[in-house]
């Protein structure tokens, strides 16, 4: 598809020598200057188009190009239309040029010509200038003004009140909403093009105007909507069209709330819409032969009473119901069943913005809710559909005390479960939970027992979602399920192997012939494992924070480590632990931030086989242990014997060395009483000794078979542990020193089995050294390897004798000028 | 409202670093944003079209980068397709959506949809209000007719040389930005007058 030639001509664009320029230039000119401008001038015009937008650097045309090139933008042919609008918008206007947006015949201009305009907009007076004459040219009667350009006022306006709504004036407000009325309700109700009803041997004057149909070939009963058809189309039909495509922007932008003009009382709107008045207003191209009328219009309140504001809002919720009722017809072809689809959304969407302006709506809205979400709920593929509903039970369910557990089932139940894999329905469904993070934290409640199901979003297609998880993980952290929020993150490769493997297995026969050897797919079918798998894929927390068989998990899945899914949800697992550890800790009681430290020590071997996974996961939780004992240096205490019981295992220092030193540092670091008054001696002692006996024996065999040396870090860690463990209980200061003695004389001798790197060796026993000679004064050794808390955490500004000068500092910098 | 509609590379291009992608047709639509932003405001219309076109390449490596993850984690083999099977490429394609976070590079939040038709990739850069599911409708019919009307399928480069005929397309079947709901009805005659423009 993307061919070298491509690639060629690109290149040669950018790279055009001056000269070659100019001399297409001067052709081009030429070429524009003769009478007939054929084929040959438009392959010039494109070919100058490639060359100016090929780079990213503006070129800039000879002015006598560029005002040819300008005088084509009202061209008669579209060609020239197009080419000149694309050629001016990739280069700069003349000076003195710059777009006039105050000329008179702007309603004349033709669609790709307001491009370049719209384009070359400096400020927003252009922008309101040129809708000033947009809407003048709406005002005047139609038959003045050619029929594409009116069908184009409608986007270029919506395109400028997107980034600046303050363009239109509330003048321009009014006219536009009486028009928007107009076309929307009272399009034309027969098929335009000419379209009869006659046969063959009919004349002209038996042509009965045709009515439009709908889209499963009934007859219309109702007024005109974007979901009818017939052979051609009037002026208004497109109307209706281009108008109902930008009312929801329309409504969000100039009938929220918030521009609220006076709020008028809600009880006198309930009375107003519920009476059931029908007045047919002279001067509204109203159904004045309304033959049929639908229930729809039956209801309607009187047109004549309200601003037009509110009449727009009345007819824009006629207009959505009409929609959902016709929505529900089998249409004949697959691409009106989706923009069925897409007109649910729309019109529900409205419905909530409508109702969200006056609440008295939500009482004549929610019945036809109501009957949707159950026509649809129980179809899977109108899930995106759903969403829009979800979002109106939220928005209005209270208001009109409706039920809606059943929503929530299927927002935080189903659609997860069953639909992890659709793409876009996984982000809307995402976005739908950051936008009402707050309400829905308020008033679902289990939304937040619901992250097992709603993690497989993430499982599934981590690089996506990873971002809407990064929004939404702090909201999904609770102090009830914490812990089973971490196992569940710790576990997520385990959770996209097994989406994997469920995915294949409702793919493919279940009696596939084990082709390619794996045993993945029988471990997920074998009864006996069911039971590990089913856990994975839960819908919600709360009963229980793992499983016992982790291990057996893992050894089942180990093949699956190299799959590109496990891979790259492996690759989000840190980055959403850090969040979740970044969260768990502003709050936290001490007892949750125990138990997770237990949990940490745990995991940090009970992982995945992915490569470098473990690695990163002990890294994120070395960090944050640290975090944690820092904040609350007696958890040390409390968790000493789970702490000591892992520092003292040799084979940790092999196996999770990143972690293992951490530990031993935290241990040395906070177990004193300055930390925590129940520190004991004996306590000390039997960390002392612990960590000895794992010191000497790293340092006096080889490394057990199949594990390298231990890192220098760890040798040092246990070193500087035990002489701080030493300064606090002067007991043990003769052993360490002995300890440390010994070591500088046996490595005197040359290289060691536990150390293969010269350098490191020689930085271990500088280490030893400086220790020992510390240790030889212990009371210096106190306060330099225990200080007193005033010291490490200075408040230099409370101190009386260094407060002056640091005052004085501020006030001098606060009080000159820079 | 839709910002921009791009066609550029999802492929590895070798006069390109990795993860760059290569533009072969962008359109944005509307005013440029930058004249509302007390950043950009001063800035004169040569360094606004630089930054406009900075914009759409960061779009473009985003997207390069989330189909290629996708490619890699479905592990689908490509099906090379040849001209006159466009609806197969269209069915082959594979698609998604990636949260343009705001300031990144727009200042709002954006939703970015893609379709891969193999080496290139078709995005559609909408607002995230937006009514997704008829984005994604049009986005499969804009890349229907361009595959079709620029043979895109073979090895020709029409797509740069004829552009003229996406702006065509664009100005009927999203103008100014605009998603239509339209039917069928509606679609036919659109497009008979786009096929009108494309024969002469």
């Amino acid at each position: 598809m993307y061919s070298h030639g491509a690639e060629s001509l690109i290149k040669q664009a950018r790279e055009i020598q001056e000269s070659e320029l100019q001399k297409f230039y001067s052709r081009l000119v030429k070429l524009l200057q003769g009478k007939e401008l054929g084929h040959e001038t438009i392959d010039s015009l494109q070919r100058l188009h490639l060359i100016l937008s090929a780079t990213k650097y503006t070129r800039t045309l000879p002015p006598e190009l560029q005002k040819k090139v300008q005088s084509l933008l009202s061209s008669p042919k579209e060609h020239f239309q197009v080419l000149s609008s694309a050629v001016l918008r990739e280069t700069l206007p003349l000076s003195g040029q710059e777009g006039n947006y105050n000329q008179e015949n702007i309603s004349q201009l033709n669609s790709h010509a307001a491009v370049l305009l719209l384009s070359q907009a400096g400020s927003r007076a252009d922008l309101s200038s040129l809708c000033a004459q947009l809407l003048r040219s709406l005002e005047s009667r139609q038959s003045e003004v050619p029929a594409h350009s009116l069908t184009h006022t409608l986007p270029i306006l919506n395109t400028i009140l997107t980034l600046s709504p303050e363009c239109l004036t509330d003048d321009h407000v009014t006219l536009l909403n009486k028009k928007l009325v107009d076309w929307l309700r009272y399009a034309s109700i027969t098929q335009g093009g000419g379209a009869s009803s006659g046969g063959f041997f009919t004349g002209p004057r038996s042509r009965q105007p045709v009515p439009t149909a709908e889209l499963d070939g009934a007859v219309s009963g109702d007024f005109f909507t974007v979901l009818c058809v017939g052979q051609g189309f009037t002026e208004d039909q497109w109307m209706n069209v281009y108008s109902f495509s930008m009312l929801r922007h329309w409504l969000l932008t100039y009938h929220s709330v918030l521009s609220g003009n006076g709020t008028a009382d809600t009880a006198n709107r309930l009375q107003l819409s519920l009476s059931l008045s029908h007045s047919f207003s002279n001067d509204d191209r109203s159904e004045v032969d309304g033959s049929v009328v639908s229930i729809v219009s039956a209801t309607s309140s009187s047109g004549r009473l309200l601003p037009p504001k509110e009449r727009l809002r009345e007819k824009s919720f006629q207009y959505c119901l009409r929609l959902i009722e016709q929505s529900d017809r089998k249409a004949h072809r697959k691409t009106d069943t989706d923009l069925q689809k897409a007109c649910l959304v729309e019109a529900v969407c409205i419905l909530d913005c409508v109702c969200e302006e006056d609440a008295s709506l939500v009482f004549r809205a929610f019945p036809c809710i109501k009957a949707l979400f159950g026509r649809l709920s129980s179809d899977l593929s109108f899930a995106r559909v759903l969403l829009p509903i979800a979002q109106f039970y939220l928005n209005h369910g209270e208001m009109a005390a409706v039920d809606c557990e059943s929503v929530w089932k299927l927002v935080f139940g189903r659609f997860p479960a069953e639909l992890f894999n659709d793409h876009f329905l996984a982000h809307e469904l995402l976005r739908f939970l950051r936008l009402n993070l707050k309400s829905l934290q308020h008033r679902v409640p289990q939304y937040t027992r619901s992250f097992p199901n709603l993690l497989k979003f993430l499982a599934w297609d981590s690089p996506a979602v990873v971002d809407d998880f990064v929004d939404l993980l702090p909201s999904l952290v609770t102090a009830g399920t914490a812990v089973e929020l971490l196992h569940t993150l710790l576990d997520l490769p385990c959770l996209s192997a097994t989406l994997v493997l469920q995915v294949r297995s409702t793919c493919l026969p279940i009696s596939e012939p084990g082709g390619r050897g794996l045993q993945s797919p029988d471990a997920y079918r074998n009864p006996s494992f069911r039971g590990l798998f089913l856990f994975l894929l839960r819908g919600d927390a709360g009963s229980g924070d793992t499983i016992d068989r982790l291990s057996t998990l893992h050894e089942l899945l180990a093949e699956t480590a190299d799959w590109p899914r496990v891979v790259q949800c492996a690759q989000t697992v840190p980055l959403l632990l850090h969040i979740f550890f970044n969260t768990v800790i502003t709050g936290a009681d001490e007892k949750l931030l125990s138990h997770l430290i237990l949990v940490m020590l745990e995991r940090s071997s009970l992982l995945l086989n992915i490569p470098e996974y473990n690695k990163e996961i002990q890294r994120v939780f070395s960090s944050h242990l640290l975090r944690f004992c820092k904040l609350h240096p007696s958890l040390v205490v409390d968790q000493s014997h789970e702490l000591l019981e892992f520092a003292g295992a040799t084979a940790n220092v092999y196996s999770k060395e990143g972690i293992y030193t951490h530990v031993v540092w935290v241990l040395g670091e906070y177990l004193s009483v300055s930390c925590d008054s129940r520190c004991s001696v004996r306590l000390i002692t039997s960390c002392f000794e612990a960590l000895e006996a794992v010191l000497f024996e790293i340092t006096s065999s080889v490394p057990p078979p199949g594990a390298d040396c231990p890192a220098p870090r760890v040798v040092t860690t246990l070193m500087s542990a035990l002489a701080k463990l030493a300064s606090r209980s002067h007991d043990l200061i003769p052993r360490v020193s002995l300890f440390l003695s010994k070591l500088r004389t046996l490595t005197r001798g040359g290289s060691v089995a536990w150390c293969s790197d010269e350098e490191d060796l020689v930085a271990i026993v500088t280490r030893g050294e400086e220790l020992w000679s510390l240790l030889k004064a212990p009371g210096v050794a106190q306060s330099v390897l225990t200080p007193p808390p005033h010291v490490t955490t200075p408040q230099w500004h409370r101190d009386t004798n260094v407060a002056m000068p640091l005052r004085l500092r501020a006030l001098t910098s606060l009080t000159h000028s820079q | 409202m839709v910002r921009c509609f791009l066609i550029h590379t999802v492929c590895s291009v070798s006069a390109l670093g990795a993860g760059e992608s290569r533009l072969l047709y962008s359109r944005l639509f509307g005013p440029d944003e930058g004249i509302f932003s007390d950043r950009e405001r001063g800035l004169n219309p040569e360094e606004r079209r630089l930054v406009q076109k900075e914009r759409i390449a960061v779009v473009a490596r985003q997207v390069r980068s989330a189909v290629s993850l996708s490619r890699e984690a479905s592990a689908r083999v490509l099906v090379e397709t040849v001209p006159g099977e466009e609806a197969l490429a269209l069915q082959e394609a594979d698609s998604g959506v990636v949260r343009l976070r705001a300031g990144d590079p727009f200042s709002e939040e954006m939703s970015a949809l893609w379709l891969g038709v193999q080496s290139l990739g078709f995005t559609l850069v909408c607002e995230p209000h937006e009514n997704l599911l008829l984005a994604e409708g049009t986005l499969r019919n804009l890349t229907r007719h361009c595959l079709e009307h620029l043979h895109m399928l073979g090895q020709g480069s029409e797509v740069l040389l004829r552009s003229n005929r996406v702006d065509a397309l664009l100005s009927r079947l999203l103008p100014h930005g605009q998603l239509l709901f339209l039917n069928h009805r509606f679609a036919q005659a659109l497009e008979k007058e786009v096929a009108a423009y494309m024969a002469k």
